[in-house]
């Protein structure tokens, strides 16, 4: 999947990932794709909630030998 | 005047059959417009107990909830310039694991069950707890106290901080860091009674 910006979250615990993903979300223009790696395993559920309440759209979460990626698109 | 009681009784029938959709709507518009709001008491003073206000804010704040931290008691010691000496303390604290963080596995998930009256003898004791702490904290990915209290007022967090405990501890305002609001209990009550969310913490 294409993406405008990259967050390595990895090693980081809650709320850092959040926190720095919402930084970098702030640093893109609306339709541009943030790319996000991480570590922690409850951020899986974290980011649900984080696009629901922001708007921002969860495109797509995964799971690659324990570490998670997600893509967001900003609002 | 019987075509007028017709009318009405029609608008009455027209009206009843469309108000509760239309109120229904209204009220859930206005419930999506407004903006979450989160009101917390910081009350504790030790390391330990100094993450869930400021995690808790920081996260609000990222959520684009509008969050207010009243500090008061031993909650100012979370808005001294210097955190460096804030401690944990094992004494008198059964849910607190004590565990190593450093040395082989089978070592680092020995819990050490050490009783009281050793830990309230042993001179330092505090102290080693703290620095085995900060270990674990550093070792997890977790960020420190003042990284998040600085994320925290970076994303607007509102800090008031209550004056009548400031002296009475003897503090001054100078001991705290910038962009503190003083004031009572008078002004942190209407935060609260707005807020959809009031934790005492």
């Amino acid at each position: 999947m294409n993406f405008d910006k990259e967050l390595d979250a990895r090693g980081l615990n809650c709320p850092l990932p959040i926190l720095r993903a919402k930084k970098a979300l702030g640093e893109l223009t609306s339709g541009q794709v943030l790319r996000i790696l991480a570590t922690d395993p409850g951020s899986v559920k974290d980011f649900v909630a984080f696009a629901k309440q922001t708007g921002n759209e969860l495109l797509s979460s995964a799971e690659n030998n324990k570490e998670f990626e997600f893509y967001i698109k900003r609002k | 005047m019987t075509d007028t009681t017709n009318i009405d009784e029609l608008i009455n029938q027209r009206l009843e059959a469309l108000l509760p959709q239309k109120l229904e709507a209204l009220l859930q518009a206005r419930e999506e417009a407004k903006t979450p709001s989160l009101a917390i008491i910081a009350t504790k003073g030790t390391l330990d107990w100094g993450y869930p206000p400021f995690i808790l804010a920081s996260t609000a704040a990222a959520l684009g909830w509008d969050v207010t931290i009243f500090f008061t008691f031993y909650g100012l010691q979370l808005v001294k310039k210097d955190l460096s000496d804030l401690k944990v303390s094992p004494l008198g604290n059964p849910g607190m694991p004590m565990k190593m963080p450093f040395g082989p596995d089978w070592f680092k998930s020995m819990n050490w069950n050490i009783p009281n009256i050793v830990q309230g003898n042993v001179p330092g004791f505090e102290s080693l707890a703290t620095a085995l702490m900060q270990q674990t904290i550093k070792n997890n990915g977790v960020a420190s106290l003042t990284e998040l209290r600085e994320l925290s007022q970076e994303a607007g967090v509102k800090f008031s901080v209550c004056q009548m405990t400031v002296e009475l501890f003897g503090f001054d305002h100078n001991d705290f860091v910038e962009g503190m609001e003083y004031v009572g209990a008078a002004s942190f009550l209407p935060v609260a009674q707005v807020a959809d969310v009031t934790l005492f913490i």
